[in-house]
């Protein structure tokens, strides 16, 4: 457990780091730094996405799988990661 | 068929065989065919019609119509209990997953920390040196001259102003040379010639298009921005002109059409000029209301305000611009209004008489104009007021961010208002009729000046109550600064900073920025020969040319160095008077320089001069900002020094022995007394014994 917030907390130290989100498979939010509103609306969002590119990937190449996911914008960056069971995001700020 | 046998072979067996036809005679019997008359029907002509006929079927369907009908429907996500969520966290599927995923994260975020990866080097790479090239590329090359040897010969050139919207077309304003004592000598023969400004084609460089005449030496002039047909001039004698060239408007804009008469059977013998149509006047000011010396300065108020008798500046509905200010050496500034005021009435227009031919947009303004606003510069300290030569407002025309923070959107409506025929809003909007104008609280009502003795000044033209006499004038200058050696000659606004303003006068210049009131910005180093006027480039943010006495331009760059003119280039022999740079096209941006021969140079200012360097913007914002907190660095150690000299000045004094502020105790000024007592007694015996007075005290000899 304790790990775990130490993880958390040393991604947050990072520089323009906004805010990391532990979402389920579902896409219900497990764990999260930032306030709820955002929080919701992020993790719905993004697991839609990460479905949509999940399977762009294993469209191409069934034994291929997504890791990591990048999309930037002019204001942020999300970065997400998924897994077997959850999934996990980071929202940065872009330079 | 019948078949014959004997009678014990009935009910036999029968057996047949085949024979051949030809074997027996008769062994066949032949059946013709042969045409059977019952069955004969001669056909002749047999007559039918054939009809094509669509097969002719209904059907039909029924659509649903389904009309469209409001639904909604309201969610909520779906979320997990507190208790959920710490009970999921504990799993070791968590952690397992948490410490897997980490490291791709840590990768991107040191990636997206150490650089950005979207940066386009080869965009960012061009441009980091604007200055290659040789001398010879940022060389100003003469594109055409002008000089009329009728008409400008001898003369001066007092100002230059280009077209605003027909390319090519550049007016000039030409005085006669004399100072003040040789004027008034040869005033009668100076009343005969007339004064002119002369408006120049770039296809006829030897005949000017067309020529407007002026009750006097015109000073100044300025197209009228949002109708360029209007021009409106200041005299040496204080009047306001005002001319009307509507009628030459097609001449303008199609120059070579009205130019070559020639007609081609006949043999020219000497060239006979076209003619080159004069213009009257058609309005000026009446002389006890304008100014009483002459105009130095000229400007129309920018096309979204206008300022009423208060000084208050309000929107101007009808988006023309209709008001101008002057300034002249008499002390003061006043803003003229070109609409009709109220209750003057037009139907003497049709009987009128018209002399001279000269259109009568403007009579009713001829010879009864009046300024309506009259801003008096004061000095606060006794000797003279100020007396302007240039001006400077902030409001620039085109801009009009003033209005959309008004936040009104109906601006845009102006029906009948603007869309009269050549004169185009002046013969029907009356100021102050319709409905209320709004005050634009927004504009800064403040304005440079320079002055006559090379002052500097920052004054409100809104009159206030005065306290004293409780009329309504205008405020003393809110700061005023004498700084240069000669007149100002130039006060301009750079066309990227609404707060930075350039002064030229005498033998230097200065920059200054709005707000900061304790020393310009940067003041050059005073130049070998006198500078006669400077504008800001109006493609490059830290670039501006300066004129010199000797016919040579200056061209500074404040990014390239600051100590001395990045090129200096020589364009006539003689003193240079007015310098004006204007971006004709997109490519072409022409220097147009008028010097003191009546000779109107066109120049036309290469690439590298024109083409702002990447990122110059920001880097000359970042040089005035560093300025800026120069001049308050150095303020504040002026501050400094001050408090310290005065220290030092009380601790001189201290160690001499006077003590000037410094009350001293009862014992200490015994003790002091005493001093200079023993003091006192010293000097007394030593004097006496010089003059030998006083017997030595003999010493007692010691014991031997």
């Amino acid at each position: 457990m304790a790990e775990v917030e130490e993880t958390i907390k040393r991604i947050q130290a990072h520089k323009g780091v906004i805010g990391i989100i532990v979402v389920n498979n579902e896409g219900i939010p497990i764990r999260t730094t930032l306030d709820n509103a955002t929080t919701v609306q992020y993790s719905g969002l993004v697991h839609q996405l990460t479905a949509k590119a999940k399977s762009v990937v294993r469209d191409i190449d069934p034994q291929n799988d997504l890791t990591f996911l990048r999309l930037r914008s002019v204001k942020h960056e999300i970065m997400v990661a998924p897994d077997k069971d959850y999934f996990l995001i980071v929202v940065q700020e872009s330079e | 068929m019948s078949v014959k046998r004997l009678r014990r072979d009935f009910g036999a067996p029968v057996q047949f065989s085949d024979r051949s036809v030809t074997d027996a005679k008769d062994g066949y019997v032949e059946c013709v065919s042969f045409e059977d008359k019952t069955f004969d029907l001669r056909k002749i002509e047999i007559d039918t019609g054939v009809q094509a006929v669509p097969d002719l079927s209904e059907a039909g369907t029924q659509t649903e119509w389904k009309h469209p009908r409001n639904a909604n429907t309201q969610y909520y996500p779906r979320e997990f209990e507190e208790q959920q969520k710490e009970e999921i966290q504990k799993e070791t599927q968590f952690k397992t997953f948490v410490t897997n995923v980490t490291p791709r994260f840590e990768l991107a975020l040191q990636q997206n920390e150490i650089m950005d990866v979207f940066y386009d080097d080869w965009m960012n790479l061009a441009g980091q040196d604007g200055s290659f090239g040789g001398k010879a590329d940022s060389h100003l090359k003469e594109y055409q001259s002008f000089t009329d040897l009728q008409f400008s010969k001898d003369k001066t050139i007092t100002c230059i102003d280009w077209h605003p919207t027909v390319k090519g077309i550049v007016a000039v304003s030409v005085a006669e040379k004399l100072s003040f004592d040789s004027r008034v000598d040869q005033s009668a023969k100076i009343v005969m010639k007339p004064s002119l400004l002369l408006i120049w084609s770039f296809t006829d460089p030897i005949h000017p298009q067309l020529l407007l005449e002026a009750p006097d030496d015109i000073y100044c002039f300025k197209f009228s921005p949002t109708d360029p047909n209007i021009v409106a001039g200041g005299c040496l004698n204080g009047q306001l002109v005002l001319w009307d060239i509507s009628q030459y408007e097609e001449r303008l804009k199609n120059p070579k059409a009205g130019a070559k008469k020639k007609n081609p059977g006949q043999a020219v013998f000497e060239d006979e000029a076209p003619e080159t149509p004069i213009m009257r006047y058609c309005a000026v000011s009446g002389i006890e209301n304008s100014h009483k010396s002459a105009i130095t300065d000229l400007l129309w108020i920018p096309d979204h305000m206008e300022l009423n008798r208060m000084g208050i500046p309000q929107e101007n509905r009808t988006l023309q611009s209709v008001q101008i200010m002057t300034c002249a050496t008499d002390n003061c500034i006043l803003v003229w209004d070109t609409r009709p005021p109220k209750g003057t009435q037009h139907e003497e227009k049709g009987t009128m008489k018209n002399p001279m031919g000269v259109p009568t947009t403007f009579k009713y303004l001829d010879l009864n104009w009046k300024p309506h606003l009259k801003v008096q510069l004061h000095k606060s300290e006794p000797g003279g007021d100020h007396s302007p030569t240039k001006f400077s407002i902030q409001e620039k025309q085109g801009d009009r961010n003033v209005l959309s923070t008004l936040g009104d959107a109906s601006t845009h409506k102006d029906p009948a208002a603007s869309s009269g025929g050549g004169g185009g809003g002046f013969n029907f909007a009356k100021p102050g009729s319709g409905r209320e104008k709004r005050t634009l609280s927004n504009v800064k009502t403040v304005m440079f000046a320079g002055g006559e003795d090379g002052e500097i000044l920052y004054v409100d033209w809104m009159p206030q109550k005065d306290q004293d006499s409780n009329k309504l004038m205008t405020p003393k200058p809110e700061f005023y600064s004498t700084l240069h050696d000669g007149p100002v000659n130039t006060a301009q606004r750079s066309p990227f900073f609404k707060d930075i303003i350039l002064f030229v006068g005498g033998w230097t210049f200065s920059i200054w920025k709005e707000g900061v009131n304790t020393g310009p910005i940067l003041m050059s180093s005073a130049s070998p020969k006198r500078l006669t006027c400077g504008q800001w480039s109006p493609s490059r943010p830290g670039v501006f040319y300066i004129s010199l006495e000797d016919g040579s331009i200056d061209v500074w760059d404040v990014l390239d160095r600051t100590h001395e003119p990045s090129i200096n280039q020589s364009v006539s022999s003689a003193s240079i008077t007015c310098i004006f740079p204007y971006q004709v096209t997109g490519k072409q941006h022409l220097l147009a320089v008028g010097d003191s021969t009546g000779t109107l140079h066109i120049l036309e200012i290469p690439w590298s001069l024109r083409t702002p360097t990447n990122s110059e913007l920001t880097g000359v914002t970042s040089y005035f900002d560093r300025e800026v907190k120069r001049r308050s660095f150095v303020k504040a150690r002026w501050d400094f020094r001050e408090q310290e000299k005065r220290q030092l000045e009380a601790d001189a004094k201290m160690k001499a022995g006077i003590a000037p502020n410094v009350t001293l105790s009862e014992e200490e000024v015994l003790m002091k007394m005493k001093q200079e007592y023993l003091q006192y007694v010293e000097e007394e015996s030593a004097f006496l014994r010089h003059l030998g007075l006083k017997d030595d005290i003999d010493e007692p000899l010691p014991e031997v």
